[in-house]
C-alpha cells in the first residue's frame, strides 16, 4: 500500500498536502481500494467555509456511498473539476491526479493534529 | 462463518472477500466494472456455491411444490427448470427460488437464497402433510455461474453433453471435466446468458472443474467474479433481489411477479394475490433512471415534485453497461407509469429522475 511520507493523513483515510495557507485534499490509496470502483465525487460545499471534521462532500462507489470530512476548518476554495468526468482517477491516482479539493485554511494550528505517515500506516495496517 | 469449497481459491486469486448470508464470499477480484464487463462481453465465473438446494422426492412432491410455490410446476416436464415464489400466507413473499424438474412427477429441486435456508426449510416442511421425502443437500453442493455471452462455447469443450443448443430454463446431466452426476442449466442472473453448474463436492473435484473452466475460457477472456458484479448486473437488468426488492412484507403482483403466479392452481395466498391482481396493487416496483446527478441507494426517499413521499428506493447503483445511476423502488400506482417524472431524496438534496420500463440494459 502506497502511503507518500511527505503527506499528512486522517483516521478518515484522507492526505493533506499543506502549502502555505493553502492544504490539497484527497482520498488514500487505502480508501481508494477499500471504495473499489469511484464514479462520482460530490462536492456541495464549494466556495463555503467549512469546520473540521465536518461533511464537505461525498464520495460515491459503484457499491457504496462515503462522507468527505474536512481535515482542517477552512474554506473549500478549489475542486479538482477533472473528476466530474473522470472520478475513476481517484482509484488510478490517489495521490496526483486525483486529489479532490484545495482548502483555504483558517486555522493553520490545528494541523498539529493531523497523522504523519507513520501513524496512518499504523492505523490501517 | 461457513465457507465455500472454493474458499481457498478465492484467497489464493486475492478477492476481497466479506460474510454474506454467513458465508465468508468474494465480493470482487479484479474491480466491479472489470468483473461486469467480462460477463457482458465474454465470460464470467462466478462461485455461488451458498445458494440452497432442497432435493424433494416420491409421488407427492409435485403437489407439494404446486401449494407452496407461485408459478405452475405442473408445467415443467424432465429437464426444465422454472422461477417462482413462495408466498408467505400473509401476501408476502418467503423466498424466490428456480424449481428443476429431475424426474417429472417424482424428483424436483428446489433453489433457494442462501439467507433464507433455514427460513425455507421450514416453511417447506411445515406444509409437507403427505410424507414428501425431502434433503437439505445445500452444504455439500457446489455451485459455479459461468456467465456471458461466450459461457456456452467454453463450457462444451469439457462435455460431451449438448450445452450449445440447451434452451433457457432447460437443464441437463452427466459427466464434466471427468466428474459425474453434474448438472448443468441455462440458467443465471446476469442477462447476458451462460449455465450454472451443480455438483456434489468431493475431494478435489471443485479444484480439478474450477481450473478447467479457466483454462476453457482462457481464449475469451474469463475472468472470476464477485458478488458486487452480480449485483450490478442483475439490477441492470431489472431482476429483483430478495430483502432488497422483495421480501416478507412485498406481494409479487406489486413486485412485477405476475408472470410466476399462476391461478391456474391452488396456492398459498391465491385468494388474496387474484383479489390484489383484480384491484391492481397501490404500488409497483419500478425501474427508475437519475436525470440529476446522484446514485440512489436503498431506503432513499421518492417523492414527486411538491416533496410528497411516493415511495422507497429498494436498490440502485451506477450501472457499468450504461454509465448512469438506476435504480429500482416501490412508488405509489398513480406515479409508477414509465415515463414519470420522480425525485429521490439524496441525502438532503431532491434530485430529478424519470421512471423507465425494466431491463435497463438490452444486447445490441
Amino acid at each position: 500500500m502506497n502511503i507518500p511520507a511527505d503527506l499528512k493523513y486522517t483516521k478518515e483515510h484522507e492526505w493533506i498536502k499543506i502549502e502555505g495557507d493553502i492544504a490539497t485534499v484527497g482520498v488514500t490509496d487505502f480508501a481508494q481500494g477499500e471504495l473499489g470502483d469511484i464514479v462520482f465525487i460530490d462536492i456541495d460545499t464549494l466556495e463555503q467555509d467549512v469546520a473540521k471534521d465536518e461533511v464537505f462532500g461525498t464520495i460515491e462507489a459503484v457499491k457504496t456511498v462515503s462522507d468527505l470530512f474536512m481535515p482542517l476548518s477552512g474554506n473549500v476554495a478549489e475542486f479538482n473539476e477533472a473528476l466530474e468526468g473522470e472520478p475513476e482517477k481517484v482509484n488510478s491516482d490517489p495521490y496526483g491526479d486525483g486529489w479532490m479539493v484545495k482548502i483555504k485554511i483558517s486555522d493553520l494550528a490545528q494541523a498539529d493534529d493531523l497523522l504523519d505517515a507513520a501513524a496512518y500506516e499504523a492505523l490501517v495496517s | 462463518m461457513k465457507q465455500t469449497p472454493f474458499n481457498d481459491i478465492h484467497v489464493a486469486l486475492g478477492a476481497k472477500m466479506a460474510e454474506f448470508a454467513g458465508y465468508n464470499m468474494p465480493i470482487s477480484y479484479t474491480g466491479i466494472k472489470d468483473e461486469h464487463e467480462a460477463v457482458r462481453k465474454g465470460i464470467g465465473m462466478f462461485d455461488v456455491s451458498h445458494m440452497g438446494e432442497f432435493i424433494l422426492k416420491g409421488e407427492n412432491a409435485l403437489d407439494l411444490i404446486q401449494r407452496v410455490t407461485s408459478n405452475d410446476a405442473a408445467k415443467l416436464t424432465k429437464g426444465k427448470a422454472q422461477y417462482s415464489c413462495f408466498p408467505n400466507g400473509e401476501g408476502g413473499i418467503v423466498d424466490d427460488l428456480l424449481v428443476y424438474c429431475v424426474e417429472e412427477n417424482k424428483v424436483y429441486m428446489l433453489v433457494v437464497n442462501a439467507s433464507n435456508i433455514e427460513k425455507d426449510w421450514n416453511w417447506v416442511q411445515k406444509h409437507n402433510t403427505q410424507d414428501v421425502e425431502m434433503h437439505n443437500t445445500s452444504d455439500k453442493t457446489a455451485l459455479l455461474a459461468v456467465q456471458g455471452p461466450k459461457a456456452v462455447q467454453a463450457i462444451q469443450k469439457l462435455t460431451d453433453l449438448d450445452i450449445v443448443n440447451l434452451d433457457y430454463y432447460t437443464f441437463v446431466k452427466g459427466t464434466f471435466c471427468g466428474v459425474d452426476n453434474v448438472l448443468i442449466s441455462a440458467t443465471g442472473y446476469t442477462g447476458s446468458g451462460g449455465v450454472e453448474i451443480y455438483f456434489e463436492n468431493e475431494g478435489a473435484d471443485h479444484e480439478k472443474i474450477w481450473n478447467a473452466i479457466m483454462e476453457a475460457g482462457e481464449e475469451f477472456g474469463i475472468k472470476p467474479a464477485g458478488l458486487a458484479a452480480r449485483d450490478t448486473l442483475r439490477l441492470e437488468m431489472g431482476f429483483a433481489l430478495y430483502g432488497n426488492d422483495i421480501d416478507d412484507s412485498t406481494n409479487p403482483i406489486e413486485a412485477g411477479l405476475s408472470w410466476i403466479t399462476k391461478f391456474t392452481k391452488d396456492f398459498t395466498d391465491r385468494a388474496l394475490l387474484e383479489k390484489v391482481k383484480e384491484e391492481k396493487p397501490s404500488r409497483r416496483l419500478v425501474g427508475f433512471e437519475m436525470i440529476d446527478r446522484g446514485i440512489p441507494r436503498q431506503h432513499y426517499k421518492i417523492t414527486d415534485a411538491d416533496g410528497n413521499e411516493i415511495g422507497e428506493v429498494t436498490s440502485g447503483t451506477q450501472s457499468p453497461s450504461l454509465n448512469k445511476a438506476i435504480g429500482m423502488g416501490y412508488i405509489k400506482r398513480e406515479h409508477a407509469k414509465s415515463g414519470t417524472e420522480v425525485f429521490i431524496s439524496v441525502r438532503d438534496k431532491n434530485l430529478k429522475a424519470v421512471t423507465v420500463k425494466v431491463p435497463f440494459y438490452k444486447e445490441d
